[in-house]
């Protein structure tokens, strides 16, 4: 491979990305999270890609996640897109200003980069360098106009002109089980105004809650107006689930899950079923258009929950688009 | 002061009474503040303004003022200067992701926003960047010479 698949964009589509077409094919689409390494060795990063590749739409590049370092998501979707992977490039707020952010957009797309997801970031307090400098010149939402901006009036913020505008396909992400609840959907239209197409939420493990949030979505009508991808992933045992639970903001999990992982004789072998019958059920939900795996060090597990699923049942017999089965696997 | 001002967004019906009156004044002595000059009025108003906002909201002079619109809850209170709703990471209990002990200053101004007659007003915010050069000056002052340029339009009452 010489360089990154050049693709067309399709009438009607802002990126040339696969993400998009199977999500405006009104397939079931699979995202998931590549956990980036510490480390300065690519392969690593091609290790992780490849178990995920066989059953994503997507990989997304976390960008210094829970504010600890890694290796970036520029350059992990560098990599991804040069060995012909489908990447998302998420974009965290925390680090860079709205300068150093504007370039990186146009890097990425000239690096056949496709889809980009629009972070405020965690605080740097959470992460393992509390004495950083937070920066937070944009936000998620400021992010999402800056780069909508960008691509559809092929302009800076500064109003400079772009010659060639990044085509990308927009993500937001969102939690609908943080507080306030009733204010989240609110949130979200906001997102959708700013310029989201896509969602990846915040882990779904109190499907009732979802079940509320996405019953006032469609009242609203933001579900015709985006696509939004359901967080779940594998829980490795009840430790683990209490760790997520306390440890990352913004992860809900109620106490019957983690009772019910207790009483399991495999812990593990439980944590890959609940995330199997989740999944089933999220699938049932009107507005849920697919879902993103975080699957934190067990990636190894990602093709197996999916496949169980059976959320691509039959989806590589039926290729609405003519070049989406060539899109996004590695060459 | 941070029980002064979560009593402030306790009252903010109240507050935004108060504040609309102090608005209109404001902007109704237009003519006095153009004729003082604006340039010269800059830094002793900013001055007055910080410290008043500064007691009543821990006002952070951002210099682009939407209390109003956000329960009367100053959004550059947030760690992550969020200026359009609260981000993920929020407690169960309501309380910052970054400062655990502090209650998010957006679930504030939600609950803020709840009982005013302008409620709807924190989903309309605007999605634009901030624009840092405005950092430590007088919203007052904006306000009351935007109001001078275009004295045909309502104002929209946004400091």
């Amino acid at each position: 491979m010489v360089g990154p698949t050049t693709l067309t964009v399709p009438p009607g589509h802002s990126s040339p990305g696969r993400l998009e077409r199977v999500l405006r094919a009104g397939r079931f689409a699979v995202t998931a999270e590549l956990n980036p390494p510490d480390s300065a060795d690519p392969n690593e990063v091609y290790e992780r890609a490849l178990v995920l590749s066989e059953v994503c739409d997507a990989i997304n590049a976390t960008d210094a996640s829970g504010a600890n370092v890694h290796m970036s998501s520029i350059g992990i979707c560098a990599l991804l897109s040069y060995a012909g992977y489908a990447p998302v490039l998420q974009i965290s707020c925390r680090d860079r200003n709205r300068i150093a952010i504007q370039g990186d957009v146009l890097a990425a797309a000239a690096m056949r980069v496709a889809n980009i997801l629009c972070l405020t970031g965690d605080g740097v307090e959470v992460g393992d360098q509390p004495e950083a400098k937070p920066v937070f010149d944009l936000g998620s939402i400021s992010l999402l106009k800056t780069i909508r901006t960008m691509r559809d009036e092929g302009r800076f913020l500064s109003g400079r002109p772009i010659t060639v505008p990044p085509k990308v396909f927009l993500g937001a992400a969102a939690n609908p089980f943080a507080p306030p609840l009733d204010f989240r959907p609110l949130r979200l239209a906001k997102k959708i105004e700013a310029g989201a197409q896509f969602i990846q939420t915040q882990y779904c493990f109190d499907l009732p809650v979802l079940e509320r949030y996405m019953e006032r979505v469609r009242e609203l009508g933001l579900h015709e107006r985006c696509f939004i991808l359901a967080g779940v992933g594998p829980l490795a045992s009840s430790r683990t689930a209490r760790w997520l639970r306390a440890r990352v903001p913004g992860v809900h999990i109620p106490d019957a899950l983690i009772a019910r992982l207790e009483g399991a004789k495999d812990q593990k072998r439980e944590g890959r079923d609940i995330c199997i019958e989740i999944i089933q059920r999220l699938r049932e939900i009107p507005g849920i258009a697919g879902v993103h795996v975080m699957a934190y060090r067990q990636e190894e597990l990602v093709s197996d929950i999916i496949t169980a699923s059976g959320v691509l049942k039959g989806r590589r017999r039926q290729p609405t688009t003519a070049n989406t089965s060539k899109i996004g696997t590695p060459s | 002061m941070y029980a002064v001002r979560r009593w402030s967004v306790r009252h903010s019906a109240f507050m935004e009474r108060l504040y609309e009156g102090f608005t209109r004044l404001f902007l109704g002595l237009g003519p006095l503040w153009r004729l003082i000059g604006h340039r010269r009025l800059e830094t002793p108003l900013a001055a007055v303004e910080r410290r008043a906002k500064g007691f009543l909201f821990d006002c952070r002079m951002c210099g682009q003022c939407v209390l109003s619109s956000t329960g009367m809850a100053c959004p550059m209170n947030c760690p992550k200067d969020l200026r359009n709703g609260p981000c993920g990471g929020v407690a169960p209990d309501g309380g910052c992701e970054v400062h655990p002990t502090m209650r998010c200053v957006w679930v504030e101004a939600w609950e803020g926003s709840r009982t005013m007659r302008r409620s709807d007003a924190i989903t309309t915010l605007g999605v634009s960047p901030l624009d840092n050069r405005l950092q430590g000056t007088s919203s007052w002052l904006r306000e009351a010479r935007e109001a001078q340029r275009q004295p045909e339009d309502d104002s929209g009452t946004q400091a």
